[in-house]
């Protein structure tokens, strides 16, 4: 059994959690083209090596921030979302509302 | 001791100069500064487009570079299974060409890939795998694939090693019947793609690791390996597994995810399963091979890793699943366990053709679905190179599709975890 640690239940069955891919940075909704959304959906790094991602507690539905290492498969270190994102963040409203 | 009886024939053949052994691939060389086409991977499909480029396309000034050893990573892998009953017009089209092309193989090579004929069963044991099956069943027909939805009474006939009760957690309410599906020796189809190559002048280079890929001016010079340095007009990859290492080289990114696929394999019984059973919904699939050995595949794993561990957690899951349909393997062992890197998409379809690097050409993508497309991947890869422009079959496979929002989804037919 591989053992997770969860920042909000503490050590947990990794069966408990689901994976939710690596943490990019936001994007300005407003700014940004078609060409640029479907980049940020669907490229990925998919890196060998230590990565930051999403992970999500399913019982408690607890998004959390993991790093792991893709090649070895050990857990390094899981942390609250907040420790990343930790201010505010305002995009500017479209007002054309045109697509670039 | 000696036993009581010794071969003494079988001996005499051995040392008999009549029938001499005939090496399957020439002994290695040098690499050279040059060639027509780099082949980055010598797996079935990068094998399988050297062929074709050399025979078909009459370029033979070709060489395939492959990190570990011929047909040693995702070929070796999978469960050799062969079919078309996809979901999507294209996926049907494209797969539904392989399946003729495995069918006169063995022909074509002069050579045994062992394919054998065992008919297809996806079983539904939900409402919406059975509407499911229905819809593959009509597109299926539509494009001329023999494929239909049957009930419990007509499984019991075609495949009676099947636990039909309703005494089960999933009971099984009916499949999707697939007649052409097959299976095939999958290390005797790479041999028989790197033989054919070779023997047209194809250059195999095992134990050469690509390190770099020369670009200049948006346009591929060549590639950078353990050996030295090679130069191409053109190169294409062919690394499921790797292929984001491989392409982050050439400096672009891909839409896949690595992700394991676990197997395995039971000791050899006397033959009782002559068919395939997959089902979805329980994560299962299963075919008896040639040798007697059950082979046994089921979901992908639950997040990314490039490694090739194996898990007791499938094992679990997998088997617990496997005895309700086929209870009578209680008692029966596990004799070899493994893993594949897989090229995850988000649209359960491959990435194939062209990409921002002129002259640069990919095929990945191929997630759980690699092997039974060697064939026809073979054919349009080395088409798409020889003319530079991508086959039709290929082309709703484009890498362009995920930022142009027109994917080809084949997640209800390409994979067993949904």
């Amino acid at each position: 059994m591989k053992v997770m640690n969860c920042p909000l239940n503490g050590p947990r069955n990794v069966s408990e959690f689901v994976w939710g891919g690596e943490v990019k940075p936001l994007v300005d909704p407003s700014t940004f083209s078609d060409l640029d959304w479907g980049a940020y959906c669907f490229l990925e790094n998919n890196t060998a090596g230590v990565v930051r991602e999403w992970w999500c507690h399913v019982p408690t539905s607890y998004w959390f921030i993991a790093e792991r290492n893709t090649v070895t498969d050990d857990i390094i270190r899981t942390y609250p979302a907040s420790e990343i994102f930790d201010k505010r963040v305002d995009y500017a409203a479209n007002k054309t509302g045109d697509k670039k | 001791m000696w036993p009581a009886f010794v071969p003494s024939g079988l001996f005499k053949y051995g040392l008999t100069k009549k029938y001499p052994a005939k090496r399957h691939f020439p002994a290695p060389k040098d690499l050279k500064q040059t060639y027509d086409v780099v082949i980055i991977g010598g797996g079935g499909h990068g094998l399988a487009c050297a062929y074709y480029l050399a025979r078909y396309h009459g370029i033979t000034n070709v060489c395939v570079i492959e990190k570990g050893y011929l047909a040693g990573g995702n070929t070796a892998r999978n469960t050799a299974i062969i079919r078309s009953n996809y979901l999507t017009p294209e996926g049907v089209a494209f797969y539904d060409q392989s399946v003729k092309l495995y069918q006169e193989l063995s022909q074509e090579f002069d050579y045994n890939i062992l394919y054998s004929e065992r008919g297809h069963f996806t079983l539904a044991h939900t409402d919406a795998a059975m509407r499911t099956s229905r819809w593959r069943a009509e597109v299926n027909k539509q494009l001329g694939v023999n494929s239909e939805l049957i009930y419990p009474e007509d499984i019991a006939k075609l495949c009676p090693s099947l636990n039909l009760s309703d005494k089960v957690r999933y009971p099984i309410l009916g499949a999707l019947y697939h007649p052409p599906g097959s299976i095939a020796r999958h290390d005797a189809v790479a041999w028989g793609y790197a033989r054919g190559a070779a023997e047209a002048g194809v250059e195999i280079h095992q134990q050469t690791a690509v390190t770099g890929i020369i670009v200049e001016n948006g346009r591929v010079k060549g590639v950078q390996t353990t050996r030295g340095t090679v130069y191409a007009n053109k190169v294409m990859q062919a690394t499921a597994g790797s292929s984001s290492l491989i392409a982050k080289m050439a400096g672009f990114q891909l839409p896949i995810r690595t992700i394991p696929l676990q197997a395995c394999v039971s000791v050899p019984v006397k033959p009782f399963l002559d068919q395939i059973i997959v089902s979805g919904s329980l994560h299962v699939y299963v075919s008896q091979s040639s040798r007697g050995e059950l082979v046994m595949g089921g979901s992908t794993d639950p997040y990314s890793l490039y490694s090739t561990r194996s898990t007791l957690d499938f094992k679990e899951g997998l088997l617990g699943h496997m005895l309700e349909l086929l209870p009578m393997l209680g008692e029966l062992k596990i004799l070899r366990q493994w893993a594949g890197m897989a090229d995850m998409t988000p649209d359960f379809s491959p990435v194939m053709g062209k990409t921002p690097v002129e002259n640069y050409y990919i095929d990945s993508g191929w997630g759980t679905w690699g092997f039974k497309a060697t064939p026809v991947c073979g054919m349009t890869m080395a088409h798409t190179i020889a003319t530079g422009e991508p086959h039709d079959l290929i082309k709703p496979f484009n890498l362009e599709r995920f930022v142009t929002f027109a994917q080809v989804g084949e997640k209800g037919a390409a994979s067993v975890g949904h």
